[in-house]
């Protein structure tokens, strides 16, 4: 044992530098994201903001039960599924197929501003593709409602109506992602060797051809692997997004996990039961994550960590 | 096909087949690159437009906007809406606010980063794997939205500029494709500058830095645009309003069309006016907010595919 703690000083002195380096992160990662840690335990108390988190009577799975037999459980469950599994649905091949139209095309200064510009959504803000949306969707004064008007239609409240938010909301995500998401299949396409592309040449391939025997299946492992992501994350839609564009008239389609923690949690001061909704949320999320991780490294043998 | 040309008199039948099947071919190949061009095209207008639409509007003429003449390009060119707008004190308040979050953040963001991800790419650092798994489990398990919430208020950090920074001074997968940048630094470069007397520290900032530099360019890009766009803070920390930063702003003027903000930037004038000099400072204000990232971000463009790629590294 002394042996032992003579070499770990010496260790510590040979390392001093790198762990004085390290000092400020590990202080940062203790406070800021292991300190909240035992937090999740107010997820089977009776918290009172007087008490701390070790304070307070232990309830047991109150507020889970309370939770699961509420009205709002398969609502949330199903939105919160449906906001991420449908931008996924009709959004997943859009990348792919953009990627193949901007590593075709000739004109370098076309590309280049193709590129330019379809990429530029994924810099703006939440808060600024909301407020577009929701002025643009306006009753009284957006573009939307006055062209259908000039069309002779009938002017649609579209942010107060239940049934156009999955519309709304699965549009402007593929909108503000598809451009962004192409560079990692460009990055692909490009990586595929250029002699299988010559010899399809001497053989009379045509383009499309091309695209379905060669181009595709070089990319497979690419499109599995973030196909799988993306099915990992299917319970964690973002809450920014919802909640900036839901209100009262459609919390029916658009109200999620996350919005309802934040409206339980923080305007309602009701502690316990949303930590116990969010404690649920991310137990859903990891089962998802490891299983998707597990399925990857058996198809790929890659492990996603 | 010259040779084929020539060759023609001789077999009459095989040249016409095999140029039938050459049009046939350049045909399909032609309507390939035709919808690929077309995709394309529809694209770029399906990102394009409402960019556009916004910047007319903001360019054209209450008269003209009253009438709704404006579908495409500006009509009746004006810049009352930008004066209305840019005279607006709290606007510039809260930019300031984002510059400053903005500034700081990512200047910290960049420190820790390194901080962290050097010792991690030493091989031989007696706590290297101990520690690689103290922060990677950071990104499986976190204490949730309450207890972070309740942590940051009962630090005293609540109502402070603070609040915007200290929570998220890395994003733990960053450290992560930093320290494979590290890692890609061949040990000799190392190795010299020990023997010359060089410690970790000095070997961090004067020779590991230096080299990953494109790697950190993209990082700075990553963390800057992240405070730049930061809203859910400032929703959850910042209560007071001289201390919000520009989305918040945002967030008031297209969101909750607050009448207070926009009698304010409105003046004195009459409703019907004022209703539609409200529609044009909304979207005057969407383009001066996106105008800092819109005018920085071609120069940095082609950091993109390489960022992108870096997070593919083992992670």
């Amino acid at each position: 044992m002394g042996k032992k703690s003579i070499s770990l000083m010496k260790l510590i002195k040979r390392d001093k530098y790198l762990l004085i380096m390290f000092a400020p992160v590990f202080v940062y990662y203790v406070i800021f994201m292991y300190i909240p840690m035992p937090g999740v335990l107010i997820a089977f108390k009776n918290f009172t903001p007087g008490h701390g988190i070790f304070g307070g009577d232990w309830v047991g799975l109150q507020w889970f039960a309370q939770f699961v037999h509420s009205i709002y459980f398969w609502r949330l469950l199903r939105n919160t599924f449906l906001l991420a599994f449908l931008p996924l649905l009709f959004g997943f091949g859009i990348p792919i197929l953009f990627a193949v139209c901007i590593v075709e095309i000739k004109n370098q200064v076309f590309k280049r501003f193709a590129q330019t510009i379809t990429y530029l959504p994924h810099f703006i803000s939440t808060v600024v593709v909301a407020g577009m949306l929701i002025n643009f969707l306006s009753p009284a004064d957006g573009i939307v409602n006055t062209l259908l008007a000039r069309f002779g239609m009938e002017k649609v409240n579209f942010m107060m109506e239940a049934g156009w938010f999955r519309t709304i909301f699965t549009s402007s995500e593929i909108w503000q992602s598809f451009g962004f998401s192409s560079i990692i299949y460009i990055a692909a396409i490009m990586s595929i060797d250029p002699e299988m592309y010559d010899s399809g040449k001497i053989d009379g391939v045509s383009k499309f051809q091309e695209l379905w025997h060669l181009t595709l299946p070089s990319i497979k492992p690419t499109i599995v692997i973030l196909l799988l992501l993306s099915l990992g994350g299917i319970m964690s839609v973002g809450f920014e997004k919802v909640y900036l564009l839901y209100n009262g008239a459609t919390y029916e389609t658009a109200d999620v996990l996350s919005t309802y923690v934040y409206r339980m949690g923080i305007e309602g001061q009701n502690y316990g039961f949303a930590t116990a909704v969010g404690l649920f949320n991310s137990i859903i999320t990891f089962v998802l994550v490891f299983t998707v991780n597990r399925i990857t490294r058996r198809m790929t043998n890659m492990s996603l960590w | 096909m010259k040779k084929s040309m020539l060759d023609s008199p001789h077999r009459p039948y095989v040249n016409i087949n095999s140029n039938t099947f050459t049009t046939r071919k350049s045909l399909s190949d032609r309507t390939f690159y035709g919808l690929i061009y077309l995709m394309t095209i529809v694209a770029i207008i399906v990102t394009l437009y409402p960019f556009l639409y916004v910047l007319s509007i903001s360019f054209s003429s209450v008269e003209a906007i009253d009438q709704q003449k404006v579908i495409l390009f500006p009509v009746g060119f004006t810049l009352s809406g930008y004066k209305m707008v840019l005279q607006y004190q709290e606007l510039w308040v809260s930019f300031y606010n984002t510059l400053w979050y903005t500034v700081v953040g990512t200047v910290l963001n960049i420190l820790f980063t390194c901080l962290a991800a050097f010792p991690l790419s030493r091989p031989r650092f007696f706590l290297r794997r101990k520690l690689n798994f103290f922060i990677a489990f950071t990104m499986y398990f976190s204490g949730g939205l309450i207890p972070v919430y309740m942590l940051i208020t009962s630090l005293g950090l609540y109502n402070t500029r603070w609040a915007m920074v200290l929570p998220v001074l890395v994003i733990t997968f960053n450290v992560m494709i930093c320290r494979s940048a590290f890692e890609g630094i061949p040990n000799e470069i190392f190795e010299s500058a020990n023997i010359d007397g060089a410690n970790d520290i000095t070997m961090l900032f004067k020779l590991a830095i230096p080299i990953i530099k494109p790697t950190l360019a993209v990082l700075t890009l990553y963390y800057a645009v992240y405070h730049w766009n930061n809203f859910f803070s400032a929703l959850l920390y910042l209560g007071k309003q001289d201390l919000q930063p520009l989305q918040m702003f945002l967030r008031r003027v297209l969101i909750m069309a607050s009448p207070e903000v926009m009698q304010k930037m409105g003046g004195s004038m009459s409703t019907s006016a004022l209703a539609v000099s409200t529609l044009q400072v909304r979207y005057v204000s969407i383009v001066v907010s996106i105008l800092p990232i819109v005018t920085i971000y071609p120069f940095i463009q082609r950091y993109f595919v390489k960022g992108i790629t870096l997070g593919a590294v083992k992670g």
